[in-house]
């Protein structure tokens, strides 16, 4: 038996452009550490190391695995916008007689990648990251309910990054499309170990988003500051609770289907094959009924963040809360009866078909009435255009126009001539971009100073959005009319005669200005952090906000809340200041006490090493590493949960030093 | 002074954007001169009635989309921080009249839609036949890797990446593949359906002018997915019947052995025809993935739910 399995020399890179992309990072990172390491000394290293591990790899400060969690995600959107990239520059260049600079199989595997790292990395990521932040704070809780799951959940995804990753230097992806439909994906027409990088990775970085979906779900159960009623609760946490309903009952299915994939292709087995029994469709089924709701699980908290920010730009209360949430509930129960509209074209009966058809179109309503309710926000406030507000006008300009496409593919007959069609791929941009990531950016915006103490940079910020919005028109809308004239997706090489080309390089030039656009993201990060003495924000309001994580300190302490608030309105602290500006009263003496806080732990870290080398392991048929990763999951496991001393107590005193130290800093 | 430099400013960056207007216009009309928009430009009744409903939905979501985009100019306008003249009311925050407007005008264009839907689901199915009763010309379809065959049951004869067919005479297209998923689409004359192995699936279309179409398949079924494409005609029966006749005259015969030779993967095969096929190849491609044990006399499974 070979001890590697299937992991030989030939697994190593070969392509050029692989080693180059790579190699290219890889030298960068080798060559800063050797500089630093000139002028900084081991030292230093010593230092900055023993703090990261310390501060941050071991922590179970929501916030700070919050912070993870989006450095991590904007890392994988580069990579992704790289795979963009190559697959446009591929597309308008490899027409007639000229075939490009990729290798059908490397353009397969780059879009699988794109398809595969942007939803699972980018977007769960930034989603994840951002209710980390935000959560616990807005809802006037010192945590979440389970700090040190969460914890594990932030490693899964990480270990489930890396092993996406890894399929760069050893191996190679998968080609089969970033849902892996079999039979493409079985082991007799994708026989490498490209499908089980995807289906692992996936895999662990699911189990992560699932325990997640649970911590968040009794976090907003249980630990609401008093006087929170469910209905007073903002809108943000609204969107958030049912976002992880969706992930409790979605992300069991995805389970289910990648381990019957799993056992089909590496145990012999013939759930989804082709023939000896198998049905493909039934897995087609099950993925969306995973896949459409995953949709949602993105988009809702995006809606919650515009309703904070419309609100907050507005100067006004939200317009038709109640409204809002039955919206939300609307959507959510909806989302778990659509599947099917992503396979009208699988030959269902025409009754099926029409069921689905109208149970898509019937979604529209709610989220039209959201869009609304925000406009109507807007009518008779005070609107300041922050760049939080323009992404919020941004979102509903593209999403509108995606919404329309949404409507028309709702009926099947017309999905019937656009299905598979760049137009489709149009339409889910325009809903996952447009939607979800324009939400998340104006949330990291918006609440970038509670976290770090200073506002991101103004005009870049303004410069980084119009690249943004303009770049992704200009990259999409020609993929609509492309769509109509009969190109399909995932295409390597088309016709000249076609006459598509033009409109494939107008697209190109639209992600070069989507490149400009990060570009300028970049700058204005850095740009940030060296002038934030300039953009300091000394008062925990920054933006004359309305709910309770304005009310803490910026940068929030760890604690969250040296005192727990007590709410009695729906905009809690906006309540608060408004009437300590009619009674001119003085803000009462803080009492303090003592809190609770857990310790941190690298637990959560093993335990995620070991399932990734589990992964890593059956990607590659290690039976003794396998083993030793699965063993290694389960003892971890049983180490963290039968110990006890997982908490210390910061006293009152304590707490009082920490907040008068931050009011003094503050006020220097 | 200042004022009017502003003016004229305002002036030349309007005059700049109705001729930049102007421009767009007259490229993209000399463009989809020379490429027309497939779907949007219909040889036959399913597509006709397809793009028929694209325009019908798209004016209906209209109905929706205006008063957002104007109603999102207007309030950013009107409500700038900066007008201080606008009415501020900070905590009005509901107001029943409007917020039954906007769950009940989407929710009676929804129900619009939905009953275009029913109804173009119904008229629309790929699996009913055109035209009740006339005549069909049957076609089958399978997709390989990465070709498409053609076998024409009743003439005989086979095709590879090459289908004809009478104009106004229905075809009915039975669709299978030996090799993983695909879908079957021809955009000038109708919509899709997927290919699939072990089973078969429909799709009536029909042409109703004499023309050469592009045909294609619109999902992923690996390396040679690109050169999955076809060219479709449609001729007047004279000319389709000699077209069936110069086929006869190929040297090449489809029978099992020669088949299994064209179902080895290879990408970009051109035009080809078989003088014979073999009568039931279609059904044995798509019986061989059923599993041993089911019998051999049960018949292909249809894809469609019973």
């Amino acid at each position: 038996m070979n001890l590697l399995g299937r992991l030989n020399m030939q697994a190593l890179p070969h392509d050029p452009i692989i080693i180059a992309a790579v190699g290219g990072p890889t030298l960068a990172v080798v060559i800063a550490v050797l500089v630093l390491l000139k002028f900084k000394g081991v030292g230093w290293f010593i230092k900055i190391g023993t703090y990261i591990w310390k501060e941050w790899l071991t922590t179970l400060d929501p916030k700070r695995i919050g912070v993870m969690y989006i450095l991590v995600a904007l890392a994988m959107l580069l990579r992704g916008f790289v795979d963009a990239m190559m697959m446009r520059a591929q597309q308008a260049t490899s027409v007639g007689s000229s075939h490009g600079f990729l290798s059908p199989d490397h353009f397969q595997q780059i879009f699988s990648a794109h398809g595969t790292v942007m939803i699972f990395f980018v977007a769960m990521g930034l989603m994840f990251g951002l209710i980390n932040l935000i959560l616990p704070l807005q809802i006037g809780s010192r945590d979440v309910a389970f700090p040190f799951l969460n914890s594990v959940s932030f490693w899964l995804f990480t270990a489930g990054m890396i092993l996406i990753n890894l399929s760069l230097v050893l191996g190679q992806f998968s080609a089969a499309g970033w849902l892996a439909y079999p039979p493409l994906s079985e082991l007799q027409y994708s026989p490498g170990v490209g499908v089980d990088y995807w289906l692992w990775s996936l895999q662990i970085a699911g189990v992560g988003s699932l325990l997640s979906g649970v911590n968040f779900l009794v976090t907003i159960l249980k630990m609401r500051a008093p006087g929170m009623t469910l209905m007073k609760m903002p809108m943000f946490a609204w969107s958030v609770l049912n976002s992880m309903v969706l992930v409790i009952f979605a992300f069991p299915i995805l389970t289910v289907t990648l381990a019957l994939l799993f056992l089909d292709r590496s145990m012999g087995m013939h759930f989804f094959t082709a023939s000896n029994g198998g049905n493909p469709m039934m897995y087609v089924n099950l993925i969306w009924a995973w896949g459409h709701p995953e949709v949602y699980i993105l988009v809702l908290p995006a809606f919650g963040i515009y309703s904070e920010v419309v609100a907050t730009f507005s100067r006004k209360r939200l317009f038709g809360y109640t409204s809002m949430v039955w919206a939300l509930g609307a959507i959510t129960f909806l989302s778990f009866s659509v599947w099917l509209h992503h396979f009208f074209t699988m030959g269902a009966g025409a009754n099926v078909n029409a069921f689905f058809g109208i149970m898509t179109a019937v979604i529209a309503i709610p989220t039209g009435v959201k869009i609304f309710n925000w406009l109507f926000t807007m009518y008779r406030g005070r609107i300041h255009f922050g760049t939080p507000m323009l992404w919020f006008m941004g979102f509903v300009v593209t999403f509108t126009i995606g919404g329309v496409a949404g409507v028309l593919m709702s009926v099947p007959a017309i999905d019937f001539q656009v299905h598979n069609s760049l137009f489709l791929v149009a339409h889910f941009h325009m809903m996952i971009v447009g939607g979800a990531l324009f939400g998340y950016f104006a949330g990291l915006t918006y609440w970038f100073p509670k976290i770090f103490g200073f506002k991101l940079h103004e005009k870049l910020g303004r410069k980084v959005f119009w690249c943004w919005l303009i770049g992704f028109l200009l990259a999409f809308v020609p993929l609509y009319i492309l769509g109509l004239m009969g190109a399909t997706r995932r295409l390597d090489h088309y016709d000249a005669s076609q006459g598509w080309q033009q409109l494939f390089i107008v697209a190109g030039l639209g992600v070069v200005v989507i490149a400009i656009g990060i570009g300028f993201q970049i700058l204005q990060l850095l740009v940030s952090i060296k002038q934030r003495k300039q953009n300091l924000d000394t008062t925990g309001d920054p933006w004359n906000g309305r709910t309770l994580e304005w009310a803490t300190l910026s940068p929030a302490p760890f604690y969250n809340f040296a005192v727990v608030p007590e709410v009695t309105d729906r905009d809690a602290f906006w309540a608060s200041k408004q009437a300590e500006r009619a009674q001119h009263a003085e803000p009462k003496t803080p009492r303090y006490t003592d809190i609770s806080i857990p310790k941190n732990t690298p637990m959560g870290m093993c335990i995620a090493g070991f399932a990734f080398l589990f992964g890593f392991a059956t990607v590659w048929h290690i039976l003794w590493l396998a083993i030793i990763g699965l063993l290694g999951v389960i003892i971890t496991v049983i180490i963290r949960t039968t110990g006890d001393d997982h908490e210390y107590v910061l006293t009152a005193a304590e707490v009082e030093k920490l907040e008068l130290a931050a009011h003094a800093r503050n006020y220097a | 002074m200042k004022h009017k430099m502003n003016r004229k400013y305002k002036l030349g960056v309007f005059a700049l954007l109705v001729l930049a207007g102007i421009a767009i216009v007259t490229i993209a009309t000399v463009y989809f001169h020379a490429h027309p928009v497939a779907v949007l430009s219909p040889a036959g009744p399913v597509a006709h009635k397809e793009r028929g409903l694209i325009i019908m939905t798209l004016l209906l979501s209209l109905i929706v989309v205006v008063p957002v985009f104007g109603l999102l100019v207007l309030f950013a306008w009107k409500y700038r921080a900066s007008n201080t003249k606008a009415r501020y009311t900070p905590d009005w925050d509901r107001n029943r009249l409007a917020e039954i407007v906007w769950w009940l005008v989407p929710s009676l264009l929804i129900l619009v839609i939905s009953v275009i839907t029913w109804n173009s689901s119904h008229q629309l199915d790929p699996y009913k036949r055109l035209d009740g009763n006339a005549k069909e010309l049957i076609v089958q379809v399978v997709a390989l890797d990465w070709k498409w065959l053609f076998i024409y049951p009743e003439q005989h004869i086979a095709s590879v990446n090459f289908v004809q067919f009478p104009s106004d005479m229905p075809v009915d297209f039975e669709i299978t593949a030996d090799a993983p998923m695909n879908s079957f689409w021809i955009p000038r004359l109708g919509g899709q359906i997927y290919a699939m192995p072990g089973m078969s699936t429909q799709l009536h279309l029909m042409a109703s002018t004499n023309d050469s179409f592009k045909g294609s398949s619109a999902n992923i079924s690996g390396t040679g997915f690109a050169s999955m494409k076809f060219a479709a005609k449609s001729s007047s029966q004279a000319d389709f019947d000699k077209w069936v006749q110069s086929a006869r005259q190929s040297s090449a015969m489809l029978d099992t052995a020669t088949y299994n030779e064209l179902a080895k993967p290879s990408s970009n095969n051109p035009a080809f025809y078989y003088a014979w096929a073999q009568d039931g190849l279609y059904n044995n491609v798509i019986m061989k993935y059923m599993s041993p044990d089911a019998g051999m006399n049960m018949q292909p499974m249809n894809a469609s739910a019973p």
